[in-house]
């Protein structure tokens, strides 16, 4: 890796991203307008004594979802429009490295992601009460890691796809598994065991859990901070692989 | 070593199918060789060999004094691809700078690069919206810009004015006049006579390797065209003469 070529490339997405006002408007606004229509929908349920509310429980936990689906998607097809315009193989007989690619990826997508999870949170916190007792700080902090196990396991899936009609179909096989069994809709503890044990491979498990450890609890837990290590250390996998995929010579 | 470029035996197959079929030559240093041959031929398989993007199946290629592909050499060698490899979504200028800045070049070679192609004027145009033309240009411009040692270009004036075409080729021999090396391919047999050198291939192999002179005088005629039909007819004769011998001599 080098700096310079790292932060060029970083620079280089942006711009490209820059250029996409529409774009950009569609990743601020969507998940805004999401929580909306989650805070209405549960407007009149009632909540039992003792318990978050159920807008509580459930926006926190998109807060770490939308980063995280959207980025995936996003770098997906990024990914493989450098590889269908022939810019990849280009990059790859010039001294740039191949994690100077991978991490400019993660840190142009994370930081777009910062914005996204900023806005979305100030909308959640401000506007419809969310009320988490740890601090809206770790909330956007773990949003912005799960954005960027999204860019990670887009870059990686991205080598599996040759068209997009199969990046996308890649949604439903990579996201959608994880969404089901992160414990938004059935608690871990009580699914089937062949469940958890799969729901214990997934990282955005731990993305998810760490999110609801703050949101249980003033102070970081241990457990938070454990679950934060484990989506780290997915991200780092997820691009090492990456990085393994990406052949200089081809046939 | 007083060639760019040495190839010893170069065997290359793609899809069950031998692309290059043992060919051997040099490229000289601070000259324009051309790479001539019909749609088809290997010329881009043979260029993608020298830039070390190839897998190869035997021989050897040398390039500058190391090893095809070796790492160092990114540094030193410019490629530009037959399809023009920019990114739509930036301005001409943009892409010229992020590739500037690959090599460690700064905004001023970038700009010169812009202008060396005759794109000032659309530099601040985004290359999705340019002409097919200006966009491989534009390609040019980013293979230009690291000022490498050797340069290989696949097709670089393939649909240019021919105002510009003379232009580039202007532009090529100035480089080279200052110790580049260029490789250039083309299946345009006009644009042989304007090189130092040739080599000519077809159906994987090497027809002719020498100067624009050197091919007019041994075909004994003074159109290229010509003369390089009479190079593929003799080979085509002797080959099939040798057949007949090898055949009466296993008889």
């Amino acid at each position: 890796m080098n700096a310079r070529i790292l932060a060029a490339t970083t620079g280089r997405i942006l711009r490209q991203l820059r250029h996409d006002r529409r774009t950009i408007a569609l990743l601020v606004v969507v998940p805004a307008v999401l929580l909306t229509l989650v805070y209405f929908m549960y407007a009149d349920q009632p909540t039992p004594p003792g318990q978050p509310t159920t807008f509580d429980r459930i926006a926190l936990v998109m807060l770490g979802i939308f980063p995280f689906v959207i980025m995936f998607l996003v770098t997906s097809i990024a990914m493989l429009r450098e590889r269908t315009s022939g810019t990849l193989e280009r990059l790859l007989t010039t001294p740039l490295g191949k994690l100077d690619l991978l991490f400019g990826y993660g840190i142009a997508f994370g930081l777009a992601a910062a914005v996204q999870a900023a806005v979305a949170a100030a909308v959640a916190y401000w506007i419809f009460d969310l009320d988490t007792a740890g601090s809206i700080g770790l909330v956007l902090g773990i949003a912005v890691l799960d954005a960027v196990l999204g860019v990670a396991l887009g870059l990686l899936c991205s080598a599996f796809a040759r068209t997009e009609f199969q990046a996308v179909q890649f949604l439903p096989v990579v996201v959608i598994p994880q969404l089901l069994l992160c414990g938004l809709f059935v608690a871990r503890d009580q699914m089937a065991g062949w469940l958890q044990a799969l729901s214990d491979a997934f990282p955005l498990s731990y993305a998810i859990e760490a999110l609801q450890e703050v949101g249980a609890h003033a102070e970081p837990t241990g457990r938070m901070w454990r679950d934060v290590g484990v989506v780290f250390g997915a991200v780092v996998l997820a691009l090492v692989l990456a990085a393994a995929t990406l052949r200089r010579r081809s046939g | 070593m007083d060639d760019a470029i040495a190839v010893r035996d170069l065997v290359v197959d793609r899809g069950g199918r031998r692309v290059l079929d043992g060919i051997s030559c040099r490229v000289p240093r601070g000259a324009v060789t051309g790479l001539l041959g019909p749609s088809g031929s290997g010329k881009t398989t043979f260029m993608r060999a020298v830039v070390g993007v190839q897998l190869v199946s035997g021989g050897t290629v040398t390039v500058l004094g190391q090893l095809a592909g070796t790492p160092a050499l990114r540094h030193r060698v410019g490629y530009l691809t037959q399809a023009p490899s920019v990114y739509a979504d930036l301005t001409v200028r943009e892409n010229a700078r992020y590739f500037a800045a690959l090599y460690g070049r700064g905004r001023a070679e970038a700009d010169r690069a812009i202008s060396d192609v005759g794109l000032a004027e659309a530099a601040g145009q985004l290359v999705g919206t340019l002409s097919g033309g200006q966009r491989s240009r534009a390609s040019l411009a980013c293979a230009l810009v690291g000022e490498p040692e050797l340069v290989i270009l696949d097709e670089p004036t393939v649909g240019q004015d021919p105002v510009l075409r003379a232009d580039l080729w202007a532009r090529f021999h100035a480089m080279a006049a200052a110790g580049t090396t260029l490789l250039v391919s083309s299946h345009v047999m006009d644009e042989a006579a304007r090189c130092d050198q040739l080599l000519l291939i077809r159906q994987g192999r090497l027809i002719a390797d020498d100067s624009p002179a050197a091919v007019r005088a041994a075909a004994g005629v003074d159109d290229l065209d010509e003369a390089f039909l009479r190079l593929i007819r003799a080979g085509e004769a002797a080959a099939t003469s040798t057949d007949a011998t090898a055949a009466r001599e296993t008889a």
